[in-house]
C-alpha cells in the first residue's frame, strides 16, 4: 500500500515549493501581532510541510533529515525558552537573571512580538510532527513493510 | 445572515454523512468538510484568526486520519448491544443539550460583567501594548498565562504520545 514515494513531477515540484511553505509559515507566525495568524497557525504549517516530505519521499528520507531526537529537542527547547520568557513577563523582566542582564534588553529579548510566537511555532511543528511520525510508525502495515 | 444557516445546515448533513457512510475513506472526507464549514463560518462571523487554525488544524487532521490511522484491519463492530448502546447514546445527548441549554441561557450577550471586560480590552488593548492585532494583544499579553497552559497541555499531548506510541519499548 505504501510506495517509496511518489512520481518525479511531485518530488520536484515538492523540492522547489518546500522553502516557500515554510517561509509562509514564519511569516503566519511572525504576522500574528499585526494580523490574522500566530504561533499555533505557523507551527501547524510547519509540521503540514514535513509531513508533506514525509508522504512525498517515503518515511526513510524524512527522517532521515529529520531525526526523532531533533524532534524530541525542538520541542522541549521551545517549551523551555517559552516557560523563561512567560516568566519574564510575568515578573516585568525582572526575574530570573535580572542581577545581569538589564531590564530593558531581557523586555526586548522575551518579548511577545517575536520569540512567544517562534517558540509555539517550535514546539507545535516540531510536535505535530512527532505525533504523526508515532502514529505512522505504530501502524501495522508499515511495520511490517519496514521489516 | 443566510450565509450562515446555510454553512450550518451543510456541516450537519456532512456530519451525518460521516456517521451513515460504510466506507471508511468517505467518513473521513465528510468530517473534513464539516471542518472547513466550521473554518467558513469563523469566516462570516469576522473571525479570521480561528479561521486560519481551524482550516490547518483540519488539514492536519485529515492527513493524520487519512494516513495513519485509516486501515482496513481495523476492528469495527456495527452488530450486539445495539440496545445499550441506544440507550446510551440517546442519554449522552439529553445530558449534553440540556447543559449546553443551560450553559447557553446563562451567558450574556452585549452586557454585564464580561461586556464590561471587553470593553477595556477594545479600549485598550491597543494603545498600551502597541499591537495591531487586539486577539493576539489579549493572547500574548493580558492573557499569557492562558497561553502557557495552552502550550503546556499541547506540550503534555506531545510527550504522552510519544511515550505510549513509540515502536521499540526501553530494554529493561
Amino acid at each position: 500500500m505504501i510506495q517509496k514515494g511518489m512520481s518525479v513531477i511531485v518530488k520536484t515540484v515538492t523540492k522547489i515549493t518546500l522553502g516557500f511553505i515554510l517561509l509562509y509559515a514564519v511569516y503566519i507566525s511572525l504576522n500574528g501581532h499585526t494580523g490574522p495568524g500566530g504561533g499555533f497557525a505557523g507551527g501547524v504549517i510547519v509540521a503540514l510541510s514535513f509531513v508533506h516530505i514525509m508522504l512525498v519521499f517515503g518515511k526513510e528520507m524524512a527522517l532521515k533529515r529529520l531525526r526523532s531526537y531533533v524532534l524530541r529537542g525542538l520541542t522541549c527547547a521551545g517549551a523551555l525558552i517559552f516557560l523563561y520568557a512567560a516568566t519574564v513577563k510575568f515578573s516585568g523582566g525582572c526575574v530570573p537573571f535580572g542581577a545581569f542582564l538589564e531590564k530593558s534588553v531581557s523586555c526586548r529579548l522575551f518579548n511577545s512580538e517575536i520569540t512567544l510566537p517562534f517558540c509555539e511555532m517550535l514546539i507545535i511543528g516540531a510536535g505535530l510532527f512527532a505525533i504523526f511520525v508515532a502514529l505512522v510508525l505504530l501502524s501495522k502495515s508499515d511495520r511490517y513493510d519496514s521489516e | 445572515m443566510i450565509e450562515i444557516h446555510l454553512i450550518l445546515l451543510f456541516m450537519i448533513a456532512a456530519a451525518i454523512v460521516a456517521v451513515e457512510a460504510r466506507d471508511l475513506l468517505s467518513s473521513v472526507v465528510a468530517i473534513g468538510s464539516v471542518g472547513i464549514g466550521l473554518s467558513l463560518a469563523f469566516l462570516i462571523l469576522k473571525a479570521p484568526d480561528l479561521a486560519i487554525m481551524q482550516l490547518v488544524v483540519e488539514i492536519m487532521s485529515l492527513v493524520i486520519l487519512v494516513r495513519a490511522t485509516m486501515r482496513q484491519d481495523l476492528p469495527f463492530s456495527m452488530s450486539g448491544r445495539w440496545v445499550f448502546n441506544t440507550f446510551s447514546t440517546v442519554l449522552f445527548m439529553c445530558v449534553f443539550l440540556g447543559a449546553a441549554y443551560i450553559a447557553l441561557k446563562n451567558i450574556p450577550l452585549g452586557g454585564g460583567d464580561f461586556g464590561i471586560a471587553s470593553g477595556v480590552y477594545l479600549r485598550e488593548a491597543i494603545p498600551a501594548t502597541g499591537a495591531k492585532n487586539v486577539v493576539a494583544a489579549i493572547t500574548s499579553n493580558y492573557r499569557l498565562m492562558d497561553t502557557l497552559g495552552e502550550v503546556a497541555a499541547i506540550f503534555t499531548a506531545v510527550v504522552g504520545v510519544m511515550a505510549i506510541a513509540r515502536r521499540v519499548g526501553r530494554p529493561r
